[in-house]
């Protein structure tokens, strides 16, 4: 298929595994910030190709996993409620919150649908006027504008019966917390390629600057991925810190001005607390004052809510690249993909999940 | 009388974590096998049902037997390339089968919702006909029970089945020996991309059909040719990954696989890659593979590619370690294919 084979070409890899080990002189630590890119390193056993001193650390990119506890618990409220048709993304559905998953609320009758597209779940308020439809917006960048698009259309059709939770998130701000932390070990970053189709990459310019670290906008594929590594690499060895675009195929300089704009239509930057991570400022958006009586959290009356995590799980040093999934203690034993004590464990992009179905055995513990 | 200490009341299967059914719990993954390794295989456990194959093989003196039993939910209940009628037909000759029998008996109980449309029945029951026909099997017995309307989702369908084994050679996972080569009898994952396209909720579009089809001619012609069959299986819920899985775990052997060997159609992999699904993992209702002996597997393949030139062979079986599966990624790698915990869920992005 074209656009997928070549990018996932033996001979392709192994030439650029050759490049990188070429040009490697130290041990260099590189963050790839996307869930997307993390499944795919775990799943092609990338890190298999790369010299032993090249570690690839794997970033906050997925919105399963960064997602609050407490917002999963404000979705599990939100569902159990009789009068209530809950539309989400299928990952969703298996995230622990303090009181079970939006699984167990199904089995007890919620009725929970997945949606592939945002838009789709106009379609069911229409076709549902005395139910209230609400659809859980997370993720990044990426689907903001489609969560953005979902609104601004429901206002415009006057769809009374439609709200959002949300709880989007941002990469650059993400990015500024974990080089500003006192144990940050992360010396370059894989930045997430279809983020930047949105949004481009003029904002990652100034964090270079600041910070003394190379971006580079990456794709998807082992290929990307594997060209990002040597890009990134290549950088760090003679001292650089730019921003590079490997992902040239999907990403420009000033990505999709539409998208944009309807995110700016539709939503305000906000704070946002990032599961295992903490608040962290500028880092989330919320609907603007035009569009509250969209905002679920007002309408069902759950704005204040606080939970405490699982005092085991160390997902918040997995997100910042400080842990490896398998340093962990509960990793694989009282934390698997069944039995998830955070997040990470739970979406096929989380780092714990994707250790735990793709590693070696012998690496597991 | 029989003191109540002699009973174990508490759930095998923690309820602090599980106190419900969730849909995992029949999705062919790890949810699925924790119930049928912890609650079923203690209180049931005999000889046969302890073998894990796909239905027993019933020694009745001077005739071996298989004996299977599926039911069908599937939603919707037409779809392109079959039905739940053609779907139950095909799904329990294909377990017989692979249990090395030839399919003779099958039981079909319905379970109707009042209210369900006579027509719709109709059609079905035609198709349950024309699929018997061409799978040769009679339709020997038959139940009809009627829920409340909103107790049942249209029609459920029940079924048993009973082949004959006119052969010595015995097919089961305990026959799979180091050395034994994996052969697949077509590309995968059709039937799992066709329901999920059918789905109004992901609105594909997309003209892939259900590989639904009775797979018991070609085992038999396989069989008759004197084939060293150790091991077969039916690829459904779970997938072929999930199917390794199972019989690297019950035979305690190491089975590897190159993903390249592996066919999948242009359209399966497209909906895959938008839905971020793995194939590996993806349904199918037409497709089995085979464990054989080295010597054989050229024949074997053979046979299999004259139904359908996209058979291969896709890996072979070593000894340890034991009950893991792994695969020779298309860059070159390994990992480790491991089971789902329940059916595979689309990606946010």
């Amino acid at each position: 298929m074209k656009y997928i084979d070549e990018y996932r070409d033996a001979e392709a890899a192994k030439q650029y595994s050759d490049l990188i080990h070429s040009i490697t002189t130290s041990p260099w630590a590189i963050m790839e910030v996307c869930g997307g890119q993390t499944h795919a390193i775990v799943k092609y056993g990338i890190d298999e190709l790369l010299p032993k001193g090249v570690t690839l650390l794997h970033g906050p990119g997925c919105p399963v996993c960064v997602t609050p506890v407490e917002l999963i618990d404000k979705a599990l409220e939100i569902a159990s409620r009789p009068s209530v048709i809950f539309c989400s993304f299928g990952d969703m559905l298996r995230v622990p919150g303090t009181k079970g998953d939006l699984f167990s609320v199904k089995a007890k009758g919620g009725d929970i649908r997945i949606v592939y597209s945002p838009l789709d779940t106009l379609k069911i308020a229409r076709e549902n006027p005395s139910k209230d439809v609400v659809f859980f917006a997370v993720g990044f960048e990426t689907t903001a504008p489609a969560s953005a698009m979902t609104v601004h259309q429901a206002s415009k059709m006057d769809i009374n019966n439609f709200s959002i939770l949300v709880s989007h998130v941002l990469v650059p701000p993400a990015l500024e917390a974990i080089l500003s932390s006192h144990n940050n070990n992360v010396k370059g970053f894989l930045a997430a390629g279809h983020v930047c189709t949105i949004m481009g990459y003029t904002e990652y310019e100034p964090i270079v600057k600041k910070y003394h670290v190379p971006i580079v906008v990456t794709g998807f594929e082992p290929i990307d991925i594997l060209q990002g590594v040597y890009m990134c690499v290549k950088q760090l060895e003679k001292g650089k810190a730019e921003v590079e675009n490997q992902y040239s195929r999907s990403v420009r300089r000033t990505g999709n001005q539409e998208a944009q704009n309807i995110i700016r239509e539709v939503f305000e930057i906000t704070p946002r607390k990032w599961r295992g991570i903490g608040e962290i400022s500028a880092s989330g958006l919320g609907l603007k004052e035009e569009y509250a009586s969209f905002d679920a959290e007002k309408r069902f009356g759950i704005a204040e809510y606080n939970c405490e995590e699982s005092s085991e799980c160390i997902s918040g040093l997995i997100l910042k690249g400080v842990k490896k999934p398998h340093e962990c203690e509960a990793f694989g034993s009282r934390c698997t993909p069944e039995h998830p004590l955070g997040a990470t464990m739970v979406s096929s992009e989380g780092a714990c999940a994707a250790y735990y179905r793709y590693r070696n055995i012998s690496f597991e513990k | 009388m029989r003191d109540i200490k002699d009973f174990n009341l508490s759930c095998p299967i923690s309820i602090q974590e599980y106190p419900h059914i969730l849909l995992a719990h029949g999705g062919g993954g790890k949810l699925m096998h924790s119930l049928i390794d912890k609650m079923f295989m203690p209180s049931f456990s005999n000889k046969m049902l302890d073998s894990q194959h796909d239905g027993a093989i019933i020694d009745l003196g001077k005739v071996k037997a298989a004996f299977t039993t599926d039911s069908y939910v599937v939603y919707p209940l037409f779809f392109p390339g079959g039905d739940i009628g053609k779907l139950a037909i095909n799904g329990t000759v294909n377990d017989l089968a692979m249990c090395g029998a030839r399919p003779l008996y099958i039981s079909l109980g319905f379970i109707l919702e009042e209210g369900f449309p006579m027509e719709t029945l109709w059609r079905i029951v035609k198709s349950v006909e024309q699929a018997a026909e061409a799978a040769q099997i009679n339709i020997v017995t038959g139940d009809t029970k009627v829920v409340d309307k909103g107790k049942g989702d249209g029609m459920y369908i029940n079924t048993s089945g009973i082949g004959i084994i006119e052969h010595n050679i015995e097919v089961s996972p305990a026959k799979v020996a180091q050395g034994d080569l994996v052969l697949l009898s077509g590309d995968i994952g059709r039937h799992g991309i066709t329901i999920m396209s059918t789905r109004e909720e992901l609105a594909l579009e997309s003209e892939i059909k259900s590989d639904t089809s009775p797979l018991s001619d070609l085992v038999m012609e396989i069989l008759e040719q004197g084939i060293e069959v150790h091991c077969m299986r039916d690829l459904t819920r779970g997938g072929l990954g999930s199917a390794l899985i199972e019989i690297a775990g019950t035979s305690g052997t190491h089975i590897h696989i190159n993903e390249n060997a592996i066919p999948v159609s242009r359209e399966v992999q497209a909906t895959c890659e938008i839905l971020g699904l793995d194939p590996l993992y993806v349904a199918n209702e037409g497709r089995f593979i085979a464990f054989v002996k080295p010597a054989d597997a050229e024949a074997a393949l053979k046979i299999m590619q004259s139904t359908n030139p996209g058979a291969s062979l896709i890996g072979s079986v070593e000894t340890s370690p034991s009950g893991v599966v792994t695969m020779k990624s298309t860059i070159g790698t390994n990992r480790i294919i491991d089971m789902l915990s329940g059916e595979q869920l689309p990606r946010i992005c």
